[in-house]
């Protein structure tokens, strides 16, 4: 398993598309740090005998029919956006 | 019977004197809104209340539906139409839910008002509801203590008879700890017994809703009217209900107990360990046959738990970007700029350590080490409760290793936070279900604090863990207990 000196939380939060402030970065490195030394345990357990669980409870495939329904409008759909315009959503520009 | 004194019921006595139209439930709002008035300033247990639909509601109400004219509160993580679902974070501010939870919406079928949203741990991450970004809550057994967490706001309301029962969500002991650490009853299904359509996700493959209540009995009544298959949420179980209700009773003969041993650690407070043995010998004189049991994977809970949440966390947190809804940093200068400031500004500290972690064991080149070795050593920890389950009917433990802690003692170490949730954390892993009913008090500095008794059941296995619960509330007179804040002044 890889160790906590492989976390480079300044790179992550990029991934994760968040800003961080130097002061926050520094703190959340110590304390993620901490957690990833922790979960070092698991190391020691012998998972050679069982497949991964995704799900507690086995259920598969579960379909419902393909059929329209009532749903949100447009409007309603767009009812918490902070910026829109003619039934848009608006964000900066995207493509040049 | 005075106006005043109507919060302190239990759902089931409420009912009755709605039924018997000794109080009509106009009347019933009116003295919760003065109750929550007189009491809330201290406790600070609610983030948003809608008392004008709610007395609209209860003038409509039919009382002799199941929960005809019962208001709930509702946990601010589980969308009521029309009114605010911040989960207690910035990012949500001014956000108006344009759609009702399964569970609500099943509520109001069965009667029930949901007049208000209950504070929490932003998006249920925590275990003390310090974590939120909008209100302190309090104990209202001790002002100066938490009220556990993520469900603090539920748990902090129903304790101090400011709501007569309320909704939560449990991903790893959210509703059961916050119970326990505030002297009531919080009973988290089976994963896949209670839609999670309309509950903002946290970890999918482990939240589940459940009841915050006074008794076992209003708990049983909350599930009657939530539990059951819904087509709009996948991994809901296509499974019968029974009525729970019914199958309360108060006789323990031919049921087996386990007493799992890896449970009984060092760090567990002595006067928790006093209780749960005490309530053991008690179930024990009830008929229940005492087995010791071995689940031998529970250390590894907690790590696997921090493993799989926060990288289900990362992948549904993806989704509170600032252009959909929701709060959005001002001038941004490109989408990235948009996302990054939204999110730093929008998020607090909790939430991005847990997105930072999730993405790092999700990340290439860490996905097998961390994410893969979490999922099977989750498999080992299903299997340690499938095989106690041959042996038991029912699994007993302390819900909490601890009473209600200071405020401000864990927040500087999140690592001793996630500990907190250390018995509760494997039954999520497992998708068991499980119940924290009050069983005693600890004496810290002259208070008496609430301890929890923790049951875990079988999956679907609801109906005897409240059987069990509720014989041995009734034998005992915990619940009857209020904090000195709850007694009608």
């Amino acid at each position: 398993m890889a160790g906590a000196a492989d976390l480079d939380v300044a790179y992550v939060a990029r991934l994760a598309r968040i800003n961080l402030s130097e002061e926050e970065a520094n703190a959340f490195q110590k304390q993620l740090g901490d957690v990833l030394n922790y979960v070092e345990k698991l190391r020691q357990a012998d998972v050679s005998r069982v497949e991964a669980a995704a799900h507690a409870l086995p259920i598969f495939n579960v379909f419902r029919e393909d059929a329209a329904r009532d749903w949100f409008t447009a409007e309603q759909a767009l009812g918490n956006a902070p910026r829109k315009a003619n039934g848009l959503f608006i964000v900066p520009k995207v493509v040049e | 019977m005075t106006e005043k004194d109507l919060p302190a019921l239990s759902i089931a006595d409420l009912q009755s004197l709605l039924r018997r139209r000794e109080v009509s439930a106009r009347e019933v709002i009116d003295a919760l809104r003065e109750r929550i008035q007189a009491v809330d300033v201290e406790i600070g247990a609610y983030l948003s209340l809608d008392i004008d639909a709610a007395i609209k509601e209860a003038e409509e109400a039919n009382i002799d539906l199941p929960l005809g004219g019962v208001p709930l509160a509702i946990k601010d993580i589980i969308n009521v139409m029309g009114q605010p679902c911040t989960c207690a974070s910035k990012i949500l501010r001014g956000y108006r839910a344009p759609y009702n939870a399964t569970v609500v919406q099943r509520l109001r079928a069965a009667g029930a008002i949901p007049f208000g949203k209950t504070n929490l741990d932003e998006f249920a991450m925590g275990s003390s509801t310090e974590n939120s970004a909008l209100k302190l809550t309090r104990n209202p057994w001790d002002l100066s203590r938490v009220p556990g967490g993520s469900s603090g706001g539920s748990a902090a309301a129903v304790a101090a008879d400011a709501a007569f029962g309320a909704l939560g969500s449990d991903t790893g002991g959210s509703i059961r700890q916050p119970a326990a650490l505030s002297g009531v009853v919080g009973f988290k299904p089976t994963y896949g017994r209670v839609s999670r359509f309309g509950l903002v996700a946290f970890a999918s493959s482990l939240d589940q809703i459940g009841p915050l209540t006074k008794t076992v009995r209003d708990s049983a009544l909350i599930m009657n009217a939530i539990a059951g298959h819904d087509p709009q949420d996948s991994t809901s179980l296509n499974e019968p209900v029974p009525d729970y209700v019914a199958k309360l009773g108060n006789d323990l003969r031919g049921v087996r107990l386990g007493v799992p041993k890896e449970y009984m650690i060092e760090g567990i407070d002595p006067q928790v360990k006093a209780a749960i043995d005490a309530a053991v010998k008690q179930m024990n004189s009830l008929g229940a046959e005492i087995v010791d049991v071995s689940l031998p994977h529970t250390d590894y809970a907690v790590a696997v738990y921090y493993i799989l949440a926060t990288a289900e966390a990362s992948a549904n947190l993806a989704r509170f970007d600032g252009v959909r809804y929701g709060y959005r940093a001002e001038n941004p200068e490109d989408m990235l700029d948009l996302y990054g400031r939204t999110r730093e500004q929008g998020f607090g500290p909790e939430v991005k350590r847990r997105i930072i972690l999730g993405t790092y064991v999700l990340s290439s080149g860490y996905y097998d080490a961390y994410y893969l070795r979490a999922q099977k050593v989750r498999e080992l920890i299903r299997q340690d409760f499938a095989e106690a389950f041959e042996k038991v009917d029912a699994l007993i433990s302390p819900t909490s290793p601890v009473p209600a802690f200071k405020l401000g003692e864990r927040t500087g170490d999140p690592l001793q936070m996630y500990l907190a949730d250390i018995f509760t954390i494997a039954a999520n892993l497992a998708g068991i279900c499980g119940i924290s009913v009050p069983c005693g008090f600890a004496e810290v500095d002259g208070r008496r604090l609430p301890i929890g008794l923790q049951l875990l059941g079988k999956p679907l296995d609801e109906a005897r863990i409240l059987q069990v619960a509720h014989a041995y509330e009734q034998s005992t007179d915990w619940h009857k207990a209020r904090p000195s804040i709850a007694s009608p002044k």
